[in-house]
């Protein structure tokens, strides 16, 4: 299935979830938060979570700024 | 001398806030956090980037400061509330230093959106501490709106030049009840001293230390500025007066 993460297309097997997406981004254990179609998941919810076609993935961290 | 001040439920000693913004590395950034004295640093969110370099939550955590995330780049409330919710959720912090800007020409805040993102937002539970126009009017508004401090520009971000209307500041601080904290255009360290003089709690700067040629040392003498401004706004200057009034005295004058 083909999602959009960060603003790119994306080709995913289906059922994968939002940590093994967000795995594929960065090991950071903390400082990284996820949203998908606008809605912000706790990290503790990742795991259980499985994304679908078409989902708008937002995966971010903290960069120098003012 | 002991000024502590309180930001929201959090008690501070110094009143000089950095912005790490345009920093050249992260061995800058922790040698101008630990110069400036600073107990709270911002950082912006931004889509992770595989191949970025170190931590820059790391440097902040072992300089022992607070971090403070913005809403950069945002142009509408809807962007700030979930840019804002991600940096709760990222950072495990519910203070949010919220920028809605209008254009990326003049970097000035949206006030309608901004008014709106803020009210949004302290429904949400944040801490909002709001980069607002230098309007007495619209900041009496955000306070209204429950916001934790305001934070009036003192000239466009980034432009280093001053404070353009010292006048609205000082009406800000005069009817403020929550603290005032003079955010953006700061170029140098007598910019920071007269906000403090003018009656701010506190001063963010950001390009100032981080673009100085030398930024650690910039970030000394901003720390000294916004502590010589504060003792003169405690001191209480003079009033400017049209014609001079002899400091020696009068009397026993030898004449001629």
């Amino acid at each position: 299935m083909i999602v959009t993460v960060n603003g790119e297309s994306r080709e995913i097997p289906a059922g994968t979830t939002v940590e093994q997406l967000v795995a594929q981004l960065t090991a950071a254990p903390s400082g990284v938060a996820a949203a998908v179609n606008g809605q912000v998941l706790p990290r503790r919810t990742w795991a259980s979570t499985p994304l679908a076609d078409r989902d708008e993935v937002e995966v971010v961290t903290a960069v120098q700024g003012g | 001398m002991n000024d502590a001040w309180k930001l929201a439920d959090r008690e501070l000693t110094s009143r000089l806030i950095v912005g790490t913004g345009g920093v050249q590395s992260l061995d800058v950034l922790g040698k101008v956090l630990a110069a400036s004295g600073t107990e709270l640093t911002t950082v912006a969110m931004r889509r992770i980037n595989p191949a970025g370099e170190g931590s820059l939550l790391g440097v902040i955590q072992r300089a022992g400061v607070g971090v403070l995330p913005n809403t950069a780049g945002c142009h509408t409330a809807a962007e700030a509330l979930l840019v804002a919710r991600l940096a709760r959720e990222a950072l495990g912090t519910g203070w949010v230093k919220l920028e809605v800007i209008a254009d990326d020409t003049t970097l000035l805040p949206d006030p309608v959106e901004l008014l709106d993102a803020a009210q949004q937002l302290v429904a949400d539970g944040f801490t909002v501490l709001p980069y607002t126009n230098d309007d007495p009017v619209l900041a009496l508004r955000l306070e209204e709106a429950g916001c934790a401090a305001v934070m009036p520009l003192g000239a466009p971000i980034g432009s280093g030049l001053g404070i353009r209307n010292p006048h609205n500041i000082a009406m800000i601080v005069e009817r403020a009840s929550v603290p005032v904290i003079l955010d953006a255009g700061i170029g140098t360290a007598s910019d920071a001293a007269l906000a403090m003089e003018l009656g701010c709690d506190g001063v963010l700067v950001a390009s100032a230390i981080t673009r100085a040629a030398d930024p650690e040392l910039m970030a000394v003498a901003i720390k000294l500025a916004v502590e010589a401004g504060r003792a003169a706004y405690q001191a209480g200057r003079i009033p400017r007066r049209w014609h001079a009034v002899a400091s020696s005295p009068m009397a026993g004058q030898v004449l001629t």
